[in-house]
């Protein structure tokens, strides 16, 4: 693996050729907030989040290989502010009461709301109609929680495997779903995995929830980004 | 044409379900005609649709069966394209467009007379499930508007009198050809130095051939052309970087999938001139390396596909595609028409890579960009028909002569599709360097208020700017131009129906182009109901750098109706603020509405609520 170099936020790093921006960023201890990105899963760059200034164009740092010389801009005022846009969007696009949601404090949207100090969205709330699936032995699907990041549907045990999550429709009607028959008989280990998988409170386990008490989870503890910072 | 078979389904309380009988020796003859390959999943889905009216749970099952899918994979395709439904859409399915250009022309007496003559609302199939009645974004007719696209076929100019006939013949089973004679016309009122016809076919190709594919790319650098799709990329330039790429094997893409409202000059080229466009093709695959070719059509223009697969066919045996090409041995290039399933963003080039692939068709993350990893991963240029067809006219005439045309910045010349208020709509081809001002005159527009350049993800502008040129550098368009008169309400009439238009159309990937447009269509309905104040236009204005963040030049583009018509018309929107000292934008008696209804409970509103 050949060696770059590159500059984020003014300071030069080397980096790997085959790494994103993101990844060099965070094992120099540089926190780019994300939302659809997980690791371990293909990077897709659908919430935007993770915006960056890419020598000097808008390019999200997930999806974004490094290049020699490459110059990242990672944070500034302006975007951050743009970044909390995004976070007020999905609050607004979406149904989320923190209060009762069995991932407050675990959840990275609510964490981010929180990073970025949002009270009340600029946005008119679309309240839309959306459905609890809770069909399947294992899982709910609150799509009412959901964001879309499409987390779910990128992790896959297997490349040649049937795809058991999916987007359905598009626009402003897309939404999840995934094969009730393939994923019958999922262990909880497997359940717990995909709900793992899933930034919010929309893959929720069946029987199990509330192991550890509010106010005593991740983000209760500790901001979003602190353990990538080594702040903890 | 195919002309549906099947059985119309059994009707449930709730209308025409899933649960449609399609028949499942039909579906293995379908599958079996595209051997049973993933990657044909859109041509599968295409020939299931139009001929059992749906793909239902059956089809769905077969498919999933066949290609080791998940079932709901088979769905996350299908349920992506607009002309794909899993419930049944009847034996005749109307599709009417409502782009902004046909509601000016009429479109909302024409869906009342299509409502009153089947005896169904939009959006629903008739109780004996013969006629579906639908809408869709722009078909590429809007110079002759209101126009319908039923069973494949497109009928232009609708009047009441014509929806009796047509919907009459429906109901009687006439043939789809029988309803009434269709009409489509090409409206070429300008020719330029590409549609005038001063080639004989296969002369630019064996021009090419005689020399090597690195001189071909070179002419074409010189001739300083540019993609005619709106971005304006290089042509030579994508071309070397696709040839240079390493690859299993390179492919050529034409973008067929004019769907830009208010766009309709690839119609006219396939329809007029498609000779010139295969040739074009067939040059670029000698340029890059390439022995496969395909034409990524909108479905909306399936009526086309026997007149092109005739012409293909005539090339091949001319010698002008297939193997050894004009005489040049090793030389094979042969060309195949891909459609696809009613998606605007697949006009987005990797989008439609993606599609046809049989995918949901939304854009890639770049890098990697087509020309190293395009079509299944490999090296692909994906060229705009417009482009092909310079392509061609450039190797037979010259690079000289082409650059002799246009302007410094932008050689040769431009097909504008024009549409709207004005006397004369169709195709004009003019050299680049014409102002919005010359094309008005041509066009005999009056009386004009606005006029909307490169359509929706284009720019509005007002009579101040109508000097500006159409070039790349300054009013750069992929050829959609837009009149709009005094009379029109611009915020209701163009503003809101492209705003609807982004919100149908956008993938619904990236949160900003899913969820912003509809905020923007919220704050855009506030100010036409007189209840917007000064912020809401502060608020808007600072979206558009969130819209930026868009993956896609679509999400990017998607709040340009209303910037560019705050930025242009910034009085037309102050003029409709709230007079009064305040009026609140919560509506109590809404928002009440559905807990009453559901507690039994008469509001007290109090106070001026009715």
């Amino acid at each position: 693996m050949s060696k770059v170099l590159i500059t984020i936020d003014g300071k030069g790093f080397l980096a790997d050729s085959e790494k994103t921006v993101l990844e060099v960023a965070k094992e120099n201890h540089i926190y780019i907030p994300t939302l659809c990105n997980l690791e371990g899963i293909k990077p897709q760059g659908s919430c935007r989040i993770c915006t960056c200034m890419i020598d000097g164009r808008m390019m999200t740092a997930c999806t974004t290989p490094v290049n020699n010389g490459m110059v990242v801009v990672s944070k500034t005022d302006e975007l951050d502010k743009l970044r909390s846009k995004i976070v007020e969007l999905l609050f607004a696009e979406g149904n989320h009461f923190c209060p009762a949601c069995e991932r407050s404090g675990n959840c990275e949207l609510q964490a981010l709301a929180y990073l970025y100090k949002i009270m009340v969205p600029e946005f008119d709330y679309i309240f839309p109609n959306r459905d609890v699936d809770a069909s399947h032995p294992k899982l709910i699907i609150d799509h009412n929680r959901c964001i879309l990041c499409k987390r779910c549907i990128r992790r896959k045990r297997e490349p040649e495997n049937p795809t058991w999550f999916v987007f359905e429709n598009r626009g402003n009607k897309v939404k999840i779903n995934f094969d009730h028959e393939l994923t019958s008989d999922m262990d909880d280990e497997l359940a717990q995995k995909a709900m793992d998988t899933c930034p919010v409170g929309a893959i929720i386990r069946k029987e199990k929830g509330y192991d550890v008490p509010i106010g005593r989870r991740k983000y209760d503890l500790h901001p979003i980004g602190n353990d990538i910072e080594g702040k903890e | 044409m195919s002309e549906k078979q099947f059985q119309i389904p059994n009707r449930s309380h709730d209308g025409y379900g899933g649960g449609c009988s399609c028949d499942n020796s039909k579906i293995d003859a379908i599958l079996t005609k595209y051997n049973n390959d993933r990657g044909r999943l859109m041509d599968i889905l295409i020939e299931i649709q139009d001929s059992e009216g749906c793909v239902g749970e059956e089809a769905v099952a077969k498919i999933a069966e066949v290609f080791n899918m998940s079932k709901v994979d088979v769905v996350q395709t299908l349920s992506f394209y607009h002309f794909f439904s899993q419930k049944f859409r009847g034996k005749y399915t109307v599709y009417l467009n409502d782009s902004a250009v046909a509601e000016m022309m009429g479109r909302d007496e024409i869906a009342k007379a299509f409502e009153e003559a089947v005896g169904c609302k939009f959006g629903s199939v008739s109780e004996d499930g013969k006629i579906g009645l639908f809408n869709t974004s722009c078909i590429g007719m809007n110079d002759q508007e209101p126009s319908a696209i039923i069973n494949q076929r497109v009928f232009t100019k609708l009047t009441k009198e014509k929806i009796l006939k047509i919907v009459n013949g429906m109901k009687n089973d006439y043939d789809v050809e029988d309803l009434i004679g269709t009409d489509v016309q090409s409206n070429i009122l300008l020719q330029g130095p590409i549609l005038t016809k001063d080639t004989e076919v296969g002369e630019a190709i064996k021009k090419a051939i005689s020399t090597s594919p690195e001189s071909v790319i070179e002419e074409i650098k010189q001739s300083n052309l540019r993609g005619r799709g709106g971005a304006g990329f290089p042509t030579a330039l994508k071309w070397r970087f696709c040839r240079n790429a390493e690859g299993k094997k390179h492919y050529i893409f034409c973008n067929a999938d004019e769907g830009e409202p208010g766009t309709f000059k690839d119609r006219v080229i396939l329809t007029e001139r498609p000779r010139l466009l295969f040739e074009g093709m067939t040059i670029a695959g000698y340029a890059i390396g390439s022995d496969e070719g395909i034409l990524y059509l909108r479905y909306e223009y399936k009526f086309m596909e026997k007149q092109l697969e005739e012409v293909l066919q005539e090339l091949r045996d001319k010698g002008f595609l297939g193997k050894n090409i004009a005489g040049l041995d090793g030389f094979d290039f042969d060309i195949r028409i891909q459609f696809g399933g009613g998606a605007y963003v697949c006009g987005e080039e990797s989008a439609l890579l993606e599609s046809a692939e049989g995918k949901r068709g939304e854009p890639r993350d770049r890098p990697p960009f087509p020309v190293v990893k395009g079509y299944l991963q490999q090296p692909t240029a994906v060229n705009n028909v417009e482009t092909f067809c310079s392509v061609a006219k450039i190797m037979h005439k010259g690079a000289k002569w082409y650059r002799s045309l246009g302007t410094l910045d932008s050689t040769g010349s431009k097909l504008v599709s024009v549409s709207g208020d004005c006397d004369r709509p169709g195709i004009y081809e003019i050299e680049w360097g014409f102002t919005v001002k010359d094309v008005l005159n041509l066009v005999g527009a009056k009386d004009v208020q606005a006029v909307q350049v490169g359509g929706p993800s284009g720019k509005c502008i007002a009579p101040s700017e109508f000097n500006r040129k159409l070039a790349y550098e300054d009013l750069a368009t992929g050829g959609s131009i837009i009149v709009v008169n005094n009379d029109r309400d611009l915020l209701n009439d163009i503003v809101l129906n492209f705003l609807d238009f982004f919100i149908e159309e956008s993938c619904g990937s990236c949160v900003p182009c899913r969820a912003m447009t509809v905020q923007y269509k919220k704050k855009i309905q506030k100010i036409i109901d007189g209840k917007g104040v000064k912020n809401d236009i502060t608020q808007m204005l600072s979206w558009e750098k969130v819209m930026h963040m868009n993956r896609c030049g679509l999400g990017q583009s998607a709040c340009n109706p209303v910037i560019s018509t705050i930025n242009n018309f910034r009085e037309l929107y102050e003029s409709k603020l709230q007079k009064e000292e305040y009026i609140s934008q919560f509506d109590l008696a809404a928002a009440v509405k559905e807990s009453c209804e559901t507690a039994g409970r008469i509001p007290n509103l109090g106070g001026n609520h009715e």
